[in-house]
């Protein structure tokens, strides 16, 4: 078997399932992405036979069992469209695992905060599911309580999980940024421990995070999103910039430390 | 029987007429994991300049209609990087390796960065890239391949200052494309490669924004080919060295159209991206197309159109 890290395979789809209003979970059977991939990675998937439309389109791995791998998905447009029209038994053409995935702290810090914001949660369960045994706190942030994805499985694994949405039909009314500062300040078992924050969501949130992090002299790593035309480091065309200068969002990334960002 | 594949662009020989376009495939490296590099018939470099260059920012990248636009406006670890930190895995591969090369500062530049390519025994062809849109040369304000004196004098300094197989790299974005063509072929170039992309722009209706941070970009993929066939068709005509098409090869059957319009070889632009297998597969298809059609050397396609 070949010994490369990325790799090109047709993966066969099992399960193509509607979890929420626009949401699809995608379960593909591949052996070695399922074993190779480690959690913040990403695939790119080629969602049509034909040259419509023409890139891939990443997703992060949302979770790992056995032989197969799951993604997470919104419809957003056509390529999400197709996508959630694929039936069992379709072979997707699939790219992966690509990109630096989240650092584990788990000797350094006790508490372990994931902040996923809307699609944020998608490879946030696959991290949580690496850090179980560290019980970490997820904090799910939502449009609506309709809004509000994977809460149950994150349970499943033991973490605590606290809800903020927009508009207060659930959890904490308000941002989930505005929950974890609460959260960091009000006088929580999470106070005074030393932690370290994971969060991907939406860029404004996770600029959000930063700050958030600074403040609190805490270590935060978030999962960046950018347009990728080759998602494997060819194209340049998915830089962000860093105090380092520019990075590739799909090779340096898709996971950097907040404080690397020049926002 | 295997058909011939191998070509010949000016003294140099390629194993078989499929290679990969500048900017569109890294440095080899990043394909690593998907191909196998000794396959091609030869590997284009990202365009290097003189000093590193930071590129544009982002973003940088949108996909259109059958295609995409790009501003990434030549990010690249400069001559010496390049041949520190890049060379050195290309030199192993094998297959003949062109070094793309650009400057905003006109020939001079040019003539340095050639010089220093000269020096270098595995590389084995420098292509001039006056074509770039997001690079305009500082004093004009334009391509150099948008003008045919300009493009002759360009060539014509480097000629002389380099042994190595030069090929000129043109813009579509011209009214006359065979003017510049035969300009650089006066000048002494060995080849010409067409096309660059095409400046374009894509808009964001919701918040009335371009979608890339530089306004406007290179178009490439598919939604250019006709134009870039029927540029080759033209140039044929008119140039007796050979010419390498881009734009658009998707597929064994796009490519075949280059050859039948009067490639010699072709470059596999954006497709990389979309299937970092691409490249080995269109050279498959070809082979395979020959075969089918009892056609004993691709070099019988070159210009084979029927008008
Ligand atoms: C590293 C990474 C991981 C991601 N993980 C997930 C995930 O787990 N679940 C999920 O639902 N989404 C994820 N996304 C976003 C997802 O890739 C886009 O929603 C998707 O590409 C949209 O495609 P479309 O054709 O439906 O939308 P369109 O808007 O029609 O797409 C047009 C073009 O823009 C690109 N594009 C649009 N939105 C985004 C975006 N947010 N990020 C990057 N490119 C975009 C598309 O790829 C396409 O090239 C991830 C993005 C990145 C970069
Ligand atoms: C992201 C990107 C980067 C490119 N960078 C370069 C470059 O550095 N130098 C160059 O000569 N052409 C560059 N090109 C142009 C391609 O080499 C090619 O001429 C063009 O994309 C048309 O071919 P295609 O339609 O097959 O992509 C680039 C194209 C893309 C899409
Ligand atoms: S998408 Fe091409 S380098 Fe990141």
């Amino acid at each position: 078997m070949p010994t490369h890290k990325t790799f090109q395979v047709k993966a066969k789809l099992l399960r193509n399932q509607r979890v929420a209003e626009k949401h699809y979970k995608m379960t593909l059977a591949s052996s070695r992405l399922a074993k190779q991939a480690k959690p913040g990675q990403f695939v790119e998937v080629k969602v049509s036979e034909g040259p419509e439309p023409l890139l891939r389109r990443p997703f992060g791995v949302h979770r790992v069992s056995g032989s197969n791998f799951e993604i997470l998905y919104e419809i957003v447009g056509i390529g999400t469209q197709l996508l959630s029209q694929k039936k069992p038994g379709a072979s997707l053409d699939i790219i992966g695992p690509l990109g630096n995935g989240f650092t584990l702290s788990t000797t350094h810090h006790t508490a372990h905060i994931l902040v996923a914001g809307g699609m944020g949660v998608a490879p946030l369960l696959f991290l949580a599911e690496k850090l179980k045994k560290q019980k970490p706190l997820v904090l799910i942030g939502a449009k609506t309580k309709r809004h509000i994805l994977r809460e149950k499985e994150f349970k499943q694994l033991g973490c605590s999980v606290k809800i903020s949405t927009d508009d207060g039909s659930a959890g904490f009314p308000g941002k989930v940024t505005e929950l974890l500062q609460d959260i960091l300040q009000g006088h929580s078992p999470w106070k005074d421990n030393p932690c370290a924050l994971y969060a991907c969501g939406p860029r404004p949130m996770l600029k959000e995070i930063a700050l958030i992090a600074k403040s609190h002299k805490i270590p935060a790593q978030i999962s960046l999103e950018a347009h990728l035309a080759c998602g494997i480091g060819a194209c340049l065309g998915c830089v962000v910039n860093t105090k380092q200068g520019y990075k590739r969002v799909c090779k340096e990334g898709p996971v950097f430390e907040a404080q690397e960002i020049i926002w | 029987m295997n058909p011939n594949l191998e070509v010949k662009i000016g003294r140099l020989k390629f194993k078989n007429p499929v290679t990969v376009a500048s900017g569109t495939f890294g440095y080899a490296e990043e394909f690593k994991d998907f191909i196998n590099l000794k396959k091609l018939g030869a590997i284009f470099t990202k365009t290097i300049t003189l000093k590193p260059r930071l590129g544009n920012p982002p973003p940088r990248t949108c996909e259109t209609p059958a295609g995409m636009l790009n501003s990434i406006g030549l990010e690249n670890p400069g001559i010496e990087g390049f041949i520190k930190e890049k060379l050195p895995f290309l030199k192993k591969i094998g297959v003949p390796i062109i070094v793309s090369i650009a400057s905003e500062a006109g020939a001079d530049e040019f003539m340095v960065l050639a010089r220093r390519l000269d020096k270098i025994k595995e590389v084995a062809a420098i292509e001039l890239n006056i074509s770039c849109p997001n690079i305009k040369e500082k004093k004009t304000k334009r391509l150099i391949s948008q003008d045919a004196d300009a493009t002759y004098d360009l060539v014509k300094s480097v000629r002389k200052v380099t042994k190595k197989m030069l090929i000129t790299k043109l813009s579509p974005h011209v009214p006359d494309i065979t003017e510049i063509a035969c300009a650089a072929e006066k000048a002494g170039s060995d080849a010409v490669s067409l096309i660059n992309t095409f400046p374009a722009l894509s808009i964001d209706i919701e918040t009335h924004r371009p979608q890339l941070a530089t306004v406007t970009g290179g178009l490439s993929g598919p939604a250019i080919r006709p134009i870039a066939v029927r540029m080759v068709w033209e140039v044929y005509q008119k140039v007796k060295i050979p010419i390498i098409g881009i734009g658009g090869i998707i597929d064994a059957s796009s490519a075949l159209e280059f050859f039948l319009a009067g490639a010699t070889a072709i470059s596999i632009g954006m497709a990389n991206f979309i299937n970092p297998a691409a490249s080995t597969e269109i050279l498959e298809g070809v082979k395979k197309y020959l075969i089918k059609n009892k056609i004993k050397d691709i070099r019988m396609l070159t210009g084979a159109l029927k008008t």
